[in-house]
């Protein structure tokens, strides 16, 4: 069983979650960036930011993922980016 | 073939030879530079030197021959698709699979026998019959059958399964097949050899030299060499590659899991898949169950294995097969999928006037090994883009001309 950390409800089996994708850097409101931001969603391999859902309680959270090795580094509210 | 297969058989002292010759040292120039050594490379390096006479190629392969998403693939070939554009496309892959062992004089173990989607709901039935309507109208074999056919074609399947997973009915696709994708590789890179194409295992990329929008050098850990034109079709991990010549590709990357069983007396004469179950399963030729699914729900470039996915998978194949309960796992693997926004590959022009690319090839690519390989071969050899091939190009992002391509997996996303 993978854990995520949900930033409201604590340590979580992974499948209690749905992925919403990665924070994507281009901004869909700016018309230059538009196609940037719908199509080429980022894909490092490293970390990666990204869109999270804890389904059971609708907290929508934001993680820091490695996407070679799947370790999860930090899980925090969209707001509350810590320092 | 029989006679010679005879004089085999007959002959006391056959000396055994290799059918890929050994990796030579670089040369420092190229007319061609094939990045990728997996079904789609080769093949194109196959249609460059035997059909156009274009001899002087490289194929550049980092790990070893076909090792990559070739190796771990569910050998899947069909043509049931939803677009118009799709549907000739991998029409065409069909019909070259087809005549494919007779062409290489290779056996690829080219076995059609259909593929069957199951429906477990009206919604995925009115869908099938789109999906049928589509097909027969471009001239594929598909139909849409009642449950009393998906029994006769089908007659180990569970229908009692009641509840959500009830069989409504299904898609019929009698030209879906399974082949040896080892073989195919294989086969198109020993007839590639013979023309003189060289083929470097082990021989990784890691950088470009441009001049304006062309790419002139290649950087690869055995040395640098100069290329005419170059095309990219490596797999999975394709914007890495990109990203080496400096642009992007809409691309994300998910593993792909799939398994087989111990060998079983044979008794699944189709391919059969459930959108529902997210599962679909095809007996192998050694009588092995392979099962394979969907793609792992978020995105990642490993080819770790997970207990999720194979529970997930086991459980379909059980509501399909209960009798599988005992059936012991033999092996499992993961291919790291190159996912479009569109799930439809990207092919033809990138960014660079000698640079093409065959990428994007997400959980469909072996079935397209023989059609990319040759539409890609001749778009390079013209220099120009085939039609069947121009709904694919990657500007259709910038365009919002979409392929959304909803049939695109055996087991929907």
């Amino acid at each position: 069983m993978k854990i995520l950390t949900c930033p409201v409800n604590g340590p979580r089996n992974i499948t209690e979650f749905q992925y919403l994708g990665p924070v994507r850097a281009a901004d869909a409101d700016i018309p230059d960036q538009l196609v940037e931001s719908l199509f080429y969603a980022e894909n490092p391999l490293g970390v990666l930011k990204e869109w999270w859902r804890h389904t059971p309680s609708n907290t929508i959270l934001i993680a820091e993922r490695h996407t070679v090795s799947d370790q999860i580094i930090a899980t925090y509210l969209p707001n509350r980016k810590p320092a | 073939m029989p006679f010679s297969l005879l004089k085999y058989g007959l002959r006391s002292r056959h000396v055994p030879y290799g059918d890929i010759p050994k990796t030579p040292d670089l040369k420092r120039a190229y007319d061609v530079v094939i990045i990728g050594g997996g079904g789609h490379g080769l093949a194109a390096a196959y249609y460059l030197s035997n059909v156009h006479g274009i001899t002087n190629v490289a194929v550049l392969e980092k790990g070893y021959l076909a090792g990559g998403n070739t190796a771990r693939n569910t050998t899947t070939i069909r043509s049931n698709y939803m677009t118009p554009e799709s549907v000739s496309f991998y029409k065409e892959g069909v019909k070259l699979y087809e005549t494919m062992s007779q062409d290489l004089g290779f056996n690829i173990m080219f076995s059609q026998r259909g593929q069957l989607t199951l429906a477990h709901s009206e919604a995925t039935l009115r869908s099938f019959h789109l999906r049928a309507e589509m097909g027969k109208y471009m001239g594929t074999k598909i139909e849409v059958v009642d449950v009393q056919t998906v029994r006769d074609l089908c007659p180990d399947l569970n229908l009692d399964i009641g509840g959500q997973h009830e069989i409504l009915g299904g898609l019929w696709h009698a030209d879906g097949a399974t082949a040896r994708h080892d073989a195919v590789a294989w086969g198109y890179a020993k007839h590639a050899a013979a023309r003189g194409v060289e083929i470097h295992q082990r021989t990784e990329v890691l950088g470009f030299e441009k001049v304006g929008d062309r790419v002139t050098e290649i950087r690869t850990n055995r040395g640098t060499i100069a290329a005419g034109q170059v095309l990219q079709a490596v797999g999975g991990l394709n914007g890495q590659v990109a990203e080496l010549a400096g642009f992007k590709l809409p691309i994300r990357c998910f593993p792909l899991q799939a398994m087989v069983t111990q060998p079983l007396k044979p008794f699944l004469n189709t391919l059969v898949s459930s959108a529902n179950l997210h599962t679909y399963l095809v007996q192998s030729s050694r009588g092995e169950i392979v099962i394979g699914g969907g793609s792992d729900p978020y995105q990642l470039a490993s080819t770790r294995s997970t207990l999720d996915q194979k529970e997930h998978l086991a459980e379909g194949a059980l509501h399909l097969f209960p009798f599988l309960h005992k059936v012991k796992l033999l092996r499992q693997w993961a291919g790291i999928t190159d996912m479009t926004p569109d799930y439809s590959p990207i092919m033809g022009a990138s960014p660079l006037t000698n640079y093409w690319l065959d990428c994007g090839w997400g959980t469909w690519g072996f079935k397209a090994t023989p059609v990319a390989g040759k539409r890609m071969a001749e778009t390079i050899a013209t220099g120009r883009v085939p039609d069947i091939l121009k709904p694919f190009d990657m500007r259709r992002f910038d365009n919002f001309a979409l392929l959304n391509e909803m049939g695109a997996t055996a087991a929907s996303h």
